[in-house]
């Protein structure tokens, strides 16, 4: 991405993220991108004035990552869409849907993510959540 | 006498149920296009309802996902006899482009029994009107 | 008064669209507002694993119906920017033209289904049968109506003509005519401003902080149009972005009526100016990369993060779509709200639920 993008751990996030909202900056979205079987990258988008400035988060799967809807609120929309495509879990969301915003109970548990998928194949004790 | 009423009534005044399951808007808009001055299904004497129980004709557009097939079998269950449902658009008749997708069961049809089936991504309004009077004349030959 | 949770939706007959809402009541005053989402995800994000690039833009324009023209707009700019693709000037051109003309079409759709949410059905009619005549510019001149599918990576698939580009300005010249005839009603009825001044406000400092997108954000007094960034050919065209002050459903239908009009004005401008020259280029090779890009669309700044890596299906596609970043707005104004203005403000918003849960 040309915009600037600042790598930021699970512990920085909520701190980093208060200081750009005290700069002035504007909630954009966040995206979730799987990197392998265990880790995601976690883009935090923001934006002041039209110009972009980016998170870079990246953190295996099983991470329990800080919401940052206690900072931003509208964000809690965004965090329970990753909860429920990627399987990844944020904690002290302002409303925690656990994983029902888009899914039912009888739908594929991270749908988004290939690698669980492919782990099915093999049955390793890891997929019990993946199953199709 | 009263039952050549009521048909008559029936057949003259069909009030329609519109369900916009999982479309994409096209072909929600398209049908709501259809009552407005320049198509304007109201001359049929076809109004838009809201309600399930007041419904003889049901449009349905858009894919069906786990979620909405149970909204729109109550809603078909809760609708009186006797009835008829219009399936709108490829994703309506089939799952369209997004067949494949994994949160789609596909078409209305997996759902509920279809009778007519109005293909266009998204259907024109010429052809949902096609679509309802084709229905009409299915709908006269179950009240006689 | 004991509290009341009364579910709104996911069929009513205000929106055509299933949003579901809970709302608890106390008396007739509205406390809390929970949105449950999910009746329309298909999850079309995931299919930019099965399908190329190429046929992603066919999928992108499906996101919405209303606006798909923009959708494919953003979705190949990214593209393009990754690609390095030097898109020709008149295809820039024609790229604005057919997405102002879909911001049109999307505002008088709006207006009317506003007018029809408080029960105003004789300017609903009004609103709809103008909104026939841009679909008639639509269906001539791209073959269909609604998902018109005109852009492709490195450009776009059909040219005007100068006799239909003076058919376009004739037409248009009367849709001005007819919008500016419903203006006083619109803007000073009675029936209108009893229902929408005051209700469903959002400060300035407020809209900001929520992270609402435009005529959300520009109709409580933020300047932000993503038009102004000069994508496609906003760079060579004068305007400025739309904006009122007061933050109530009154000043997003001010937002919305001038938008439309100056969307008029846009064509014209694009249609004076527009060179001649090729409408698309040839694409070479295989994305690859990490991209952000953003339009503005009817409903407000739309959102696409690309990556790739060098194969012809893309690694990860995510769309950010206005109406996502608008529903969090709905928390914040209708606690305090009657019940009976409860579908006026959601609409407010212009709600795309197809949009946002893709």
């Amino acid at each position: 991405m040309k915009e600037e993008t600042i790598p930021v751990t699970k512990e920085t996030v909520i701190g980093e993220t208060a200081k750009i909202k005290i700069e002035g900056y504007r909630f954009v979205t966040m995206t979730c991108v799987e990197l392998d079987e265990n880790q995601v990258d976690v883009i935090y988008h923001f934006d002041e004035n039209l110009q972009l400035k980016h998170f870079r988060l990246t953190v295996s799967k099983d991470t329990l990552i800080p919401s940052i809807s206690v900072v931003y609120q509208s964000a809690f929309l965004v965090e329970n869409e990753i909860q429920d495509l990627f399987g990844i879990h944020f904690d002290n969301l302002f409303i925690d849907y656990r994983r029902t915003l888009y899914l039912g109970g009888e739908t594929i548990a991270a749908p988004f993510c290939k690698f669980t998928v492919k782990r099915t194949d093999k049955s390793a004790p890891a997929a019990v959540q993946a199953e199709t | 006498m009263f039952k050549k009423l009521i048909r008559n009534s029936r057949m003259k005044s069909p009030w329609l149920l519109h369900f916009d399951c999982g479309s994409c808007n096209g072909c929600d808009i398209e049908v709501l296009a259809c009552l407005t001055p320049v198509y304007d299904v109201e001359r049929f004497g076809i109004i838009n309802v809201g309600n399930p129980m007041h419904a003889d004709l049901f449009l349905v557009t858009g894919t069906v996902n786990s979620r909405n097939s149970m909204v729109l079998r109550n809603l078909y269950e809760q609708m009186p006899n006797p009835k008829i449902v219009v399936a709108i658009g490829s994703c309506g008749l089939s799952g369209g482009i997004f067949r494949e997708a994994y949160n789609v069961v596909g078409g209305v049809d997996k759902i509920i029994p279809v009778d007519v089936y109005v293909p266009g991504c998204p259907a024109k309004p010429e052809a949902i009107i096609d679509g309802v009077v084709t229905g009409l004349q299915k709908y006269d030959r179950i009240v006689n | 008064m004991s509290k009341t949770i009364i579910p709104f939706g996911p069929q009513h007959p205000v929106l055509p669209e299933p949003l579901h809402l809970k709302l608890t009541v106390e008396d007739e005053v509205v406390t809390e507002v929970i949105p449950a989402l999910g009746f329309v995800h298909r999850g079309l994000e995931k299919l930019s694993e099965i399908r190329d690039f190429h046929q992603m833009v066919q999928v992108v324009e499906r996101v919405c119906g209303i606006c798909s023209v923009i959708h494919a707009m953003c979705y190949c700019h990214g593209i393009e920017e990754m690609m390095g693709i030097e898109v020709p000037p008149r295809a820039k051109f024609l790229r604005v033209i057919w997405s102002e003309l879909h911001r049109m079409q999307s505002h008088l759709l709006w207006l009317g289904l506003f007018a029809d949410s408080f029960g105003f059905e004789a300017l609903f009619m009004q609103f709809w049968k103008i909104r026939e005549k841009v679909m008639d510019i639509s269906e001539s001149t791209t073959g269909n109506r609604v998902i018109v599918s005109v852009n492709v990576v490195g450009g776009v698939r059909r040219d005007l003509n100068s006799e239909q580009i003076s058919w376009i300005l004739t037409l248009l010249k009367e849709i001005e005519q007819e919008i500016s005839a419903l203006k006083k009603t619109l803007l000073t009825d009675y029936t209108v401003t009893k229902r929408t001044v005051g209700k469903g406000v959002l400060t300035k400092h407020q809209a900001y902080g929520i992270g609402t997108v435009g005529p959300v954000l520009r109709g409580s007094g933020v300047v932000q149009d993503t038009r102004t960034l000069g994508y496609a050919a906003f760079n060579e065209l004068n305007f400025e972005p739309v904006v009122e002050s007061d933050g109530d459903c009154y000043a997003r239908t001010k937002v919305r009526f001038r938008e439309t009009l100056q969307s008029i004005d846009l064509i014209r401008q694009a249609m004076s100016k527009i060179p001649n020259g090729e409408i698309n280029v040839k694409v070479k090779g295989k994305p690859q990369g990490e991209v952000v890009s953003r339009v503005e669309q009817p409903r407000g700044e739309l959102l696409y993060y690309i990556k790739a890596d060098g194969n012809k299906n893309l690694d990860r596609l995510r769309i950010r779509t206005p109406t996502f970043a608008n529903i969090p707005a709905i928390l914040t104004m209708l606690p305090g709200m009657y019940l009976s203005d409860v579908p006026v403000i959601v609409l407010s918003i212009d709600p795309c639920i197809s949009c946002t849960e893709r």
